[in-house]
């Protein structure tokens, strides 16, 4: 078997597997600021409820994070050592600012706001979860500065035989790292908004803890639909716009664009094609994607037959990807719309289908995002680097195929053991309750 | 004045030993574990570390973060090189990482019992990895310079040498001494009587086998001493280090555990210290040709920007993160309080 095949399958299979946590953390730990603060200085006991049960949680979903993070910090020196040399120069230094700046503060202050409950006071164990929050937003920033830097690099200059780093400002803030970066934490917070939902409806289902489950999904479906539509508008947008003015052969891609056309139309719906690549029952909207790019429904777009035939994106898997992310952003809107209008009209609590649907919607954020990074990430091939690097060109030498075998068989079985026990652990406790206590088999 | 290759090279050994202090007794107390039999022993145990020891393992990360930032060809080179180990490693620390979430959520004793194996053993294989890695650095790696490009020749069971066994060992000794000594700070009664056992027994292993190592490495890795005698930073830090070799024993009889901890810690340190200082300025010596195919701070580092940058960097941040861990660890002082929270 192909090493960088497999190479490739490995680094998808840990890095997708990683992206499940970091949103939930992030879109937690956010909304706890809000809640242990409610909790805190109105004295509400209900809030204090919720943020100790989710605080719990976040504590959980943060461990597996972590585990599964520590494999992406060292994996760029095991499997891609030509690109580490390549393009460390650029390449690492966000890495690191990311442990000083901000895996140094999430950690710590997680120990203290999981332990230091009864420690410290409540203004100290507010500040522990704000900094957990800010600490797990920075990560993500500096994540996507250097994953921003693949998709669109700058700041640097080709000598000494590899990529070197002249303009730190220029590569941080590289053309897509602000909106990826706004992008991200968008769905973090949709990630966060929609496991929060969908434990309470689970205990509205089930008439368990009514009074909490009441407050926690009024606060969550705000708190969601608000990032919801956020996420449409600006966040996705502007995104996409970046996106066409800076990598037009990965905008062609995830739209279906397959020639080169003025007011070219945005496919709401298409089957891709390939040889030659053809969109088939395409449902249309003539001169939208022309007006969204570029202000302009006349805007001429560039399609895949304008670039080479070896540097363009597989077709079929980005544009898919792409738009069934699309129908779940709306998808997120419409339900969160609609389950705010039944708050409103004090009807929601009994409405145990729309409840069913919520519960049944918490893992749908995650998924939007896996798809989102894979238009993203497979948007981006062949390069490693857009227009620098190509992804065969990246790959460790000195790795083989049974090297590669054993690595991925090993990290396929941990993941299915630990997102099993995971889920085990985690749909007991929501059973259980916000009332329930970790049981003490041992005390003092 | 000191070049900034120079200061990053001393930068990663302060990330460095800032982890194997740290995390250093997290793998310490992981070990001791494996072999407590009581049940509440092992809650202290874990609860001992419970708080901190996340923070404790973002030193690696880190360390990893600027190994590549700094000298990204050691980063990829002894990476990739040492794959298989690696990702062994990789198991045993993904395995420590959800033993102690799973450990708290987890309801009957057996479920417990299993994790707290599962802390064992992902704290068991670490210590001995990382002085199997460190002894084959010291004894230099199989790569060789071929038209400007490194060309690796290490092989997994070249890894698995004698030598490198002696001096996984040492590391292995030198990290249960430092968990044993954390945890005379954190227990009472009985089960600090057991530390105090674990402290002495580990400190007379550590010490033997540093001794042990260090004549070895006289016939193994020669070149580690060569010009170093004519040094007085040698000489200042093997001179601590003998004093905190002795101090220890005598801090530990008079029950001054903290300050036992300090020497230990300082032990670590200055062993670490040594290394690198007979290392410099070659981070990864080649066996193949040690004065050309070497890759020192110079041929494996980034470019003089990016050094001064991470350096601000560095700065910056790394104040901050010292201040707000010290705070934490004086929170979490003193022996282990079980409480509704507790893992």
């Amino acid at each position: 078997m192909d090493p960088l095949l497999l190479a490739r399958l490995q680094f998808a299979l840990t890095v997708g597997f990683h992206f499940l946590f970091p949103p939930l953390t992030i879109g937690l730990a956010w909304m706890l600021v809000i809640i242990e603060a409610i909790g805190w200085k109105k004295k509400d006991e209900i809030y204090a409820t919720i943020g100790r049960f989710f605080g719990k949680v976040l504590g959980l979903i943060f461990a597996v994070g972590v585990a599964s993070g520590i494999v992406m910090e060292f994996q760029f020196g095991t499997n891609w050592a030509e690109y580490s040399k390549f393009v460390g120069d650029v390449f690492g230094a966000p890495l690191a600012a990311e442990g000083v700046f901000a895996f140094f503060l999430e950690s710590t202050f997680l120990g203290l706001y999981i332990f230091g409950r009864d420690r410290v006071s409540k203004g100290v164990h507010w500040f522990s979860i704000l900094m957990v929050a800010v600490g797990s937003t920075i990560s993500a920033f500096w994540i996507l500065v250097a994953n921003s830097w693949q998709q669109t690099p700058a700041g640097f200059v080709i000598q000494n035989n590899r990529a070197e780093l002249v303009d730190f400002w220029a590569a941080v803030f590289n053309p897509s790292t602000l909106p990826r970066f706004f992008h991200t934490m968008g769905a973090s917070l949709i990630s966060g908004a929609f496991l929060m939902t969908g434990i309470a409806a689970y205990w509205l289902i089930r008439n368990k803890s009514i009074e909490v489950a009441k407050k926690a999904i009024t606060f969550s479906i705000v708190f969601g639909l608000i990032s919801s539509l956020l996420e449409l508008f600006p966040f996705g947008h502007e995104h996409a716009k970046q996106v066409a003015h800076t990598q037009p052969e990965k905008f062609a891609a995830i739209q279906g664009l397959y020639k080169t056309q003025e007011g070219a139309p945005l496919a709401i719906f298409a089957i891709p094609g390939t040889e030659p690549p053809k969109l088939h029952f395409p449902i249309e909207i003539p001169g939208l994607l022309s007006w969204l790019a570029f202000g302009d429904i006349n805007a001429e777009i560039k399609g895949i037959n304008e670039f080479p035939p070896d540097e363009i994106p597989p077709l079929w898997l980005t544009f898919v990807s792409y738009h069934n992310m699309v129908v779940l952003g709306l998808y997120f809107i419409f339900i969160m719309a609609l389950s705010a209008y039944f708050l409103k009209k004090k009807k929601l609590f009994e409405k145990k289908g729309l409840l069913k649907v919520l519960m049944w919607s918490t893992p749908l954020p995650l998924i939007a995002s896996q798809l989102g990074w894979i238009a993203a990430e497979v948007g981006r091939q062949p390069w490693v680097v857009y227009k620098l690097m190509k992804t065969k060109d990246a790959v460790s030498i000195t790795v083989g195929t049974g090297e590669l075998l054993f690595s991925i068989i090993m990290f396929v079985l941990i993941y299915i053991l630990l997102l099993s026990i995971f889920l085990s652990l985690l749909f007991r406790w929501v059973k259980k309750g916000p009332e329930a206590k970790i049981t003490q088999e041992v005390l003092q | 004045m000191i070049d900034l290759n120079t200061i990053w090279f001393l930068l990663i050994g302060v990330l460095i030993i800032g982890y194997a202090i740290l995390d250093g007794f997290d793998l310490g107390v992981g070990v001791i574990q494996l072999f407590t039999k009581d049940e509440r022993e092992r809650k202290v145990n874990i609860n001992a570390i419970g708080p901190v020891w996340d923070g404790n393992e973002v030193w690696l990360l880190t360390g990893g973060g600027a190994l590549f930032a700094a000298f990204p060809v050691v980063y990829a080179t002894v990476f990739s090189g040492f794959y298989l180990a690696f990702m062994l490693l990789l198991f045993f620390l993904i395995f420590r990482a959800v033993s102690f979430e799973f450990r708290k959520f987890s309801e009957t004793p057996e479920a417990k019992k299993r994790w707290d194996i599962a802390f064992a053993l992902g704290s068991f294989g670490p210590a001995l990895l990382y002085g199997v890695a460190i002894g084959n650095v010291m004894k230099g790696l199989p790569i060789e310079i071929v038209d400007g490009k490194i060309v690796s020749h290490i092989t997994f069971l070249g890894l698995l040498n004698p030598y490198a066994i002696l001096i996984g060992l040492t590391g292995f000794a030198m990290f249960v001494m430092q968990g044993a000594t954390y945890m005379t700070m954190k227990t009472d009664g009985a089960h600090l009587e057991k530390m105090i056992k674990w402290a002495n027994g580990s400190y007379i292993a550590f010490v033997s086998l540093y001794v042990i190592s260090t004549i070895a490495t006289i016939f193994v890795a020669s070149y580690l001493f060569v010009g170093i005698m004519n040094n007085v930073l040698f000489w200042i830090l093997f001179i601590l280090l003998l004093a905190s070799f002795i101090y220890y024993p005598i801090a530990l009889k008079s029950k001054q555990f903290g300050r036992a901890f300090l020497s230990s810690s300082l032990m670590i340190a200055l062993v670490i210290g040594l290394l690198a200082l007979s290392l410099y300025p070659r981070f990864v010596p080649s066996s193949i040709d040690l004065a050309n195919y070497s890759l020192t701070i110079y041929n494996a580092s980034s470019s003089q920007y990016t050094l001064k940058t991470m350096l601000i960097i560095a700065l910056i941040g790394m104040p901050v993160v010292i201040g707000y861990t010290i705070y934490i660890y004086r929170v979490f002082r003193g022996k282990v309080i079980l409480t509704k929270d507790s893992y």
